[in-house]
């Protein structure tokens, strides 16, 4: 059964042909001056992808503040203030939003979000804020459809336990179902942030992509996703390297995420 | 002063309402705005006819075959290598070693996103297996994007065919092998179905796994060794380089609507399933 | 021929991890007899059952000491090829599970795996095991439709057909009756009795009254063990053990 190792294969494919392009790279630059510089020159071989780090950080914040309270309210009113049947088409519904492509996000956010901004703001538009309101908005299916399994998956009898005891279903929900469902929750957000950072088109539309580090939330910013995919097409050489370096970054961050996110269900199974 | 109870629970269910509704009232205005411009643009020859001037003018003929081919040839090659592993993992193997690796495995695959596929497939398919800029390179890498999908949903599935089926065929006579093929796949069969609906809607949206492996041209493809262009990736091209708005909109007219027809047939699927199941 | 052995137990215990479902049984099953096995749940009846044609294989928690020998060869040699044993021995579980196949297909799903392929001899397996079931009459006009769409007797009088139509040497019954009326539960009887000239059979039931009604020989299982085992009439007028008589006098289980 040699197709079943076909994923791990690949995996182990993906890490070693893009760390045997992007380490060697990084060893040979500096640690420091690969990660901690903020000049980026690629003509001149300089590669410092400071602002980089930063901005994709404070995106994937920014798109977090817009997308957790958002979904996770969703999540609850869906699981604990909403009949059945009502759900069963909200949330289907909901989750046609992940099947959007995020091309599509990108486009709405240039063609209305960011003008929206310029206006009322000023600044350029295409910003910081611009592309967190779109990738907030882009990972709300994460993570209501997770909250929703995980307070889905709290027992009946909390509920019950806590309106037996005159608790409101308001106060039973965030006296008790909330606090039961926190790990889950908190696995559902970080996965969020996992899809936020890797997020690349829609980033690029958005994000103004200067090479920066930021201000305010209405200065342009450039992520890294954003520099690789824009950069890949042309780039040869050190320059190449580079950017499968910079690969091997967003890589370790979200296998990063990753594991955060496992720990803490994990964590909610062992809880139980 | 306290608020009493019967106050906060009006103000909290105010509020948890209104996000839900600004999470469709988003929904509602990103199709409709898309529709709203994109459908006057769509006629007959939009749909087949060559673009000119890239793509400034004229239709999108061949991004509509490549959007169809793309994903096809995804599937072909996820779908053996994706229901192979579920079967292992659900059938010839109990909790060991071996099965935590992968779910370990498949899981991190799950988690990785886009652009690092698009990356691999352009060092590894593109670069190091020299096959170029064409449909095998960008099915290649979409159909590693979509194994994790095509597993856990056949997995479930497959999980889902009672065990007094597999008694039942095994006490008949028949081997481990052709429980599998007669009894458990037949069953799992809507399940898997609807992986594949899923999987297909995600490569019919992908831009960044495929610009970099399947290329952008604008040619009609006579063969999977030749490079083709997605209707996504070709209106990712027309906004950015403000090539044609017009042309744009009804680009993702056409996109929003056939992710939305893939994705509410697989619904449609899965609801049934369930259904079937637990009557 | 009615005394020959068919399936010798031998010191024969079954383990689920770490709990022992069977101790040491030592059991003879007489070919062309039915063998009812009595004893409360929980009492590794099942166990036993499953143990005689290597179901308990999928469970891979469980773990056999002993010997099964069947026509004199120990099945649990690793040389045994648990495929070929399964096709001698069948067996009818207690809950019907049809196939969610035609009634047709249910029943030549077995003889097909052997490779009988030709249609009419398909045809003519289906018709016997059906009347040998007893339910030829019922469902002779509609083979084609779906096996869940009997009634819960007929499922299991399909099942019972299923088995036949692989012809085997040996029935293995698991409680069949347990999810059945009375009325399907008689019919079943009657094929069973009907059957046994052809057949060896062994039927594990919680109904002591239905051993008392079709076994030849009775055996009663306590926790694991076997208490006692003799020819039915006497297992229940003059039982040797104290525990055997308080279980079939109705005095606990």
């Amino acid at each position: 059964m040699a197709l079943a190792f076909t994923a791990l294969t690949s995996l182990l494919l993906i890490a070693i042909f893009i760390f045997k392009e992007g380490v060697p790279f990084i060893a040979r630059v500096g640690f420091r001056d690969f990660l901690l510089s903020s000049d980026w020159r690629p003509q001149a071989g300089h590669f410092g992808i400071y602002p980089m780090i930063v901005a994709s950080l404070l995106v994937t914040l920014g798109a977090m503040l817009v997308g957790a309270p958002l979904g996770i309210a969703c999540a609850v009113f869906l699981n604990e203030f909403v009949s059945k049947p009502v759900t069963r088409v909200i949330k289907p519904t909901i989750e046609l939003l992940a099947g959007i492509p995020s091309v599509v996000y990108g486009f709405i956010g240039v063609v209305v979000v960011a003008p929206l901004i310029r206006s009322q703001f000023g600044g350029p538009g295409l910003s910081m804020l611009c592309a967190s309101l779109i990738l907030g908005v882009m990972v709300l299916p994460t993570i209501i459809s997770i909250s929703t399994d995980v307070l889905a998956s709290v027992p009946n009898a909390y509920r019950e336990g806590a309106l037996a005891l005159g608790a409101t279903r308001w106060q039973s929900v965030h006296l008790v179902i909330l606090k039961a469902a926190r790990s889950g929750i908190v696995a559902a957000v970080i996965l969020g942030m996992g899809r936020a950072i890797g997020e690349t088109m829609a980033v690029i539309m958005v994000a103004g992509n200067t090479v920066q580090v930021p201000r305010s939330a209405l200065d342009s910013v450039c992520t890294l996703t954003a520099k690789i995919a824009m950069e890949m097409g042309s780039a040869t050489g050190p320059h190449r390297q580079a950017l499968f370096a910079i690969g091997v970054v967003l890589f370790l961050m979200i296998m990063m995420f990753n594991a955060l996110a496992m720990t803490a269900i994990k964590k909610r199974f062992a809880g139980k | 002063m306290r608020i009493p109870p019967r106050n906060t629970q009006a103000l909290a269910v105010t509020l948890l309402a209104g996000a839900t509704g600004l999470t469709l009232a988003v929904l509602v205005f990103v199709i409709v705005f898309i529709l709203g411009k994109g459908l006057p643009v769509i006629s007959l020859g939009f749909l087949f006819d060559n673009p000119q001037e890239m793509g400034k003018a004229g239709g999108i003929f061949p991004t509509l075959v490549g959007t169809l081919i793309l994903p096809l040839v995804a599937i072909l090659i996820a779908l053996p290598a994706g229901v192979g592993t579920a079967v292992y993992l659900s059938e010839y193997t109990g909790d060991n070693l071996a099965t935590r690796i992968i779910r370990f495995g498949t899981d991190c695959l799950a988690g990785i996103p886009s652009i690092i596929f698009g990356l691999f497939g352009f060092i590894f398919f593109v670069t190091t297996l020299k096959m170029g800029w064409c449909i095998l390179s960008g099915a290649l890498t979409l159909a590693i994007m979509v194994l994790p999908t095509i597993i856990r949903t056949a997995e479930e599935a497959i999980r889902a065919v009672p065990a007094g089926y597999r008694e039942v065929s095994c006490s008949l006579g028949a081997t481990r092998w052709e429980t599998v093929l007669k009894v458990v796949l037949p069953n799992a069969l809507p399940g898997i179905v609807t992986g594949i609906m899923l999987s297909i809607g995600r490569c019919i949206g992908e831009t960044a796994a495929v610009i970099f492996t399947a290329g952008a041209s604008l040619r009609l493809p006579h063969s999977v060794f030749d490079s083709t262009r997605t209707m996504a990736v070709h209106f990712y091209i027309l906004a950015r380089e403000g090539i044609s708005n017009e042309n744009a909109y009804g680009t993702a007219a056409v996109l929003i609507l056939s992710v939305l027809l893939v994705n509410s047939l697989s619904y449609w699927m899965m609801n049934r399933f369930i259904a079937r199941r637990t009557k | 021929m009615t005394d020959a052995v068919k399936i010798s137990n031998r010191n024969f215990s079954v383990f689920y991890g770490a709990i022992q479902a069977l101790r040491g049984i030592t059991l003879d099953v007489l070919a062309h007899q039915i063998l009812g096995i009595i004893g409360p749940a929980g009492s590794g009846k099942t166990a036993l059952l499953r143990s005689m044609n290597r179901l308990n294989d999928l469970n891979p928690n469980c773990r056999v000491e002993g010997q099964i020998l069947l026509d004199g060869e120990d099945i649990y040699q690793p040389e045994f090829d648990a495929v070929r044993l399964r096709k001698r021995v069948g067996m009818v579980f207690a809950l019907p599970v049809p196939l969610p196949l035609s009634l047709f297909d249910n029943i030549v799903y077995g003889p097909r795996l052997s490779g009988i392929r030709a249609r009419a001899r398909l045809n003519e397996l289906v018709e016997r095991s059906l009347q040998a079931a007893f339910l030829w009459d019922e469902v002779k006009d509609r083979l084609q439709t779906s096996a869940l769409r009997l009634s819960g007797g007929q499922q299991q009088r399909l099942c019972l057909a299923r088995v036949l139509a692989m012809e085997p040497e040996v029935i293995l019954l698991d409680e069949p009756c347990s999810g059945l009326d009375p009325i399907s539960t008689s019919r079943i009887e009657e094929a069973l009795m009907a059957l046994k000239s052809k057949y060896t059979i062994v039927l594990v039931t919680n109904n002591t009254k239905q051993a008392a009604r079709v076994a030849d020989t009775t055996a009663f299982l306590l926790q694991g063990e076997l208490v006692e085992v003799g020819p039915t009439d006497r297992i229940f007028t003059a039982p040797k053990d104290q525990r055997t008589n308080d279980y079939v006098s109705g005095r606990f289980g």
